[in-house]
């Protein structure tokens, strides 16, 4: 294989791993506090990208993709408030079963208002022929700004989560909630905000991917698979282990396409993902003491 | 008070009684169409053809005299509820004929239930093997698949390719087209060296374009619907493997264009001339034809005429000049359709016979390109 073809996978698995990379960052927020997965992850990013393309009709793309992740935010808030918050016991099942119904509604719902039209963002800069070269190999400048972004929001998370008050507090509430709540921490509130980054990561998430993959009202789905898978991979709840989770099945799975057929992509990262789960139940970079804390 | 709801009974007995007379005045038209779920692209025109082509002849005052009524059931392209309508519109509705189908899938399915119930069917889907064997009762309208793949191939020995790719996306519809392409490769001179398959649901096809770009393709064709045809042709282009794209006939929708933006230019696919009409040239037979149901479409529905509507305008037309030529006995519209020859519709010129339920010829099938975010004919580009 010449260099050029090697550096064109590895700008593929590029491709593949940021993408996987930033929806995967949204799981880790609410799995952080609350020690659920969130099923509707996806819908989040869906919810976000069909936004900000109806309201690009209306002004122009930065506008549209700063107001559809507000909005996006506000679903999220909603939703904590109506469907989690006022739950007595709530144990991780029933959460994550209401996740789940959620996501299905959410989707229902996306289909009445958008219909199946496939559409999607215009390309932030160039457009779907632009390519970008390097080393010999040819990339989309959309993946430097997936690439970019995703940088930007694992690094705002981590300042967030060290140096703010309510970073601080979501932290503690991760480690105890009971201490958290003897200390005069507001759990509840804490709950209510990881929903509200989580939809807001999502959301920005599925502005950005939106002229690669486009979007659709079921696009949530296979989206939140793979991130979810990559989230595992990397160790739940750190978003610097996603993002290197989120390269290394991406390199793994645009190599296996130059060894084997393409039909098997994604029966190689599920097989990775078992064999993970098998050796290091923690993911790769997470410690199997801090997951027996949680109550998963 | 006990009076009265016996009189109210009594009443609305009568009317049941009363109704199958004004009834059979009309004629029962049945529909199965996927006017939603995963094949709506095809379902939903074809739905809104029959409803508008419906309204036109009845308010010219009917077929013979008599108005259509349309019962159309959305079967969301589920092959077993497609079952179930079929049987309802042949034992409890009655209906003269059923058009539809929309899927493939569903037609194979409902196509002994039809035979079974002496009911004519004129599907609007593709695959070839719903008039082959022939089934005495089922007929459809969309040219059939094998012809892509022969105007696909015949197009690339006109520009002198030899070693082309084939990828698929994992739908029924990419696996036909595949093995379509890999049966008929060998006829016309040309090597398939590279066949993949990918995942329907894929977000980026930039690990499978390098591997085509490795193998050293000289024109590439893909087989799927949206989003992985727009997909495909944008991870091209950006790797810089610029070599012809071909698509299937199921890239016919200018929606798809605008979704694959300036990476469409220069595809190369097959398909009808409903697409093309404006540019057809004025003496071209389905001129007129395709013009009239292009506005009157347009006019109405204020989207862009597909030609998938098309499919099922000429299904409902064909119905329509047979029973206008035998009456209204099933049967002889049957044979009437069956011996129907030089009907001018969307898809091209049908010419049936008991061994061609299909009627079309492989001319039907134009090879059109996207050139400036517009389907023009291939040779006049």
């Amino acid at each position: 294989m010449s260099t050029e073809l090697f550096f064109q996978y590895i700008a593929a698995g590029l491709t593949y791993g940021f993408i996987y990379a930033i929806v995967a960052i949204g799981f880790n927020i609410i799995y952080n506090t609350t020690g659920i997965i969130n099923f509707a992850q996806g819908e989040f990013v869906m919810l976000g990208s069909m936004t900000a393309i109806t309201l690009n009709a209306f002004m122009p793309l930065p506008l549209a993709i700063l107001l559809s992740v507000l909005i996006t935010m506000i679903v999220g808030a909603i939703m904590e408030m109506l469907f989690f918050r006022w739950l007595e016991s709530p144990t991780v099942l029933r959460m994550i079963i209401i996740t789940i119904g959620l996501s299905i509604i959410i989707r229902e719902i996306a289909l009445a208002i958008w219909g199946e039209n496939v559409r999607a963002l215009p390309y932030f800069t160039g457009n779907e022929v632009t390519s970008v070269s390097i080393f010999g190999a040819h990339i989309s400048p959309q993946v430097l700004w997936v690439i970019g972004i995703c940088s930007i929001v694992v690094v705002a998370l981590q300042m967030f989560f060290k140096f703010t008050r309510y970073g601080r507090q979501m932290r503690a509430c991760a480690a105890n909630r009971e201490a958290a709540r003897l200390c005069g921490i507001n759990a509840k509130n804490m709950v209510t905000l990881s929903f509200v980054l989580s939809a807001g990561i999502g959301a920005l998430a599925g502005c950005v991917v939106s002229p690669i993959t486009y979007s659709q009202y079921n696009m949530g789905v296979p989206l939140a698979i793979k991130g979810f898978t990559v989230a595992i991979l990397g160790g739940l709840g750190n978003s610097m282990a996603a993002v290197a989770g989120g390269l290394v099945l991406g390199i793994l799975e645009s190599f296996s396409v130059w060894i084997m057929p393409s039909a098997y992509k994604d029966a190689i990262s599920i097989a990775i993902l078992l064999l993970i789960l098998f050796f290091r139940p923690g993911g790769l970079f997470g410690r199997k003491e801090e997951l027996a804390l949680k109550e998963f | 008070m006990r009076f009265f709801k016996g009189f109210l009974l009594s009443v609305l007995m009568m009317a049941f009684m009363v109704f199958p007379v004004y009834a059979a005045e009309t004629i029962k038209i049945g529909a199965i169409l996927a006017v939603t779920g995963p094949a709506s692209f095809l379902g939903a025109p074809e739905a809104n053809t029959l409803k508008m082509l419906a309204d036109e002849i009845n308010s010219k005052g009917g077929i013979k005299g008599r108005k259509i009524e349309l019962i159309i059931k959305d079967s969301g392209a589920n092959p077993e509820k497609a079952i179930s309508f079929a049987k309802q519109l042949i034992e409890e509705e009655r209906v003269f004929a059923i058009i539809g189908p929309s899927t493939s899938g569903e037609t194979l399915k409902i196509k002994n239930i039809c035979e079974k119930g002496k009911t004519i069917c004129i599907s609007c889907a593709a695959a070839e093997k719903i008039v082959n064997p022939v089934a005495k009762y089922v007929f459809k309208t969309p040219q059939k698949d094998s012809f892509a793949a022969r105007k696909i191939f015949m197009q690339m020995q006109k520009m002198g390719i030899k070693k082309i790719g084939v990828v698929v996306g994992n739908t029924g519809f990419g696996k036909a087209g595949k093995a379509q392409l890999e049966k008929l490769a060998p006829e016309y001179g040309i090597d398939i060296i590279i066949s993949e398959v990918y995942d329907k649901k894929a977000t980026d096809l930039t690990a499978l374009v390098t591997k085509l770009k490795a193998k050293g393709v000289e024109a590439v064709v893909n087989w799927s619907i949206v989003p992985a045809q727009a997909i495909i042709a944008k991870n091209m282009r950006q790797i810089g493997l610029n070599v012809p794209l071909f698509q299937s006939h199921g890239f016919g929708n200018i929606k798809y264009v605008k979704a694959a933006g300036a990476a469409a230019e220069g595809i190369i696919f097959p398909a009808g001339r409903l697409l093309v009409a404006d540019v057809l040239p004025d003496d071209h037979p389905q001129k007129p034809v395709l013009m009239k149901y292009k506005r009157d479409y347009e006019s109405r529905f204020k989207e862009e005429a597909s030609t998938f509507g098309g499919h099922a305008y000429d299904a409902f037309m064909i119905l329509v000049t047979a029973i206008e030529k035998a009456g209204f006995d099933k049967e002889k519209v049957r044979d009437a359709i069956e011996n129907l020859k030089g009907f001018v519709g969307t898809g091209g010129i049908f010419n049936f016979s008991p061994t061609d339920h299909n009627g079309l010829d492989i001319d039907s099938f134009e090879m059109l390109t996207v050139k400036n975010g517009r389907f023009v004919l291939l040779e006049q580009k």
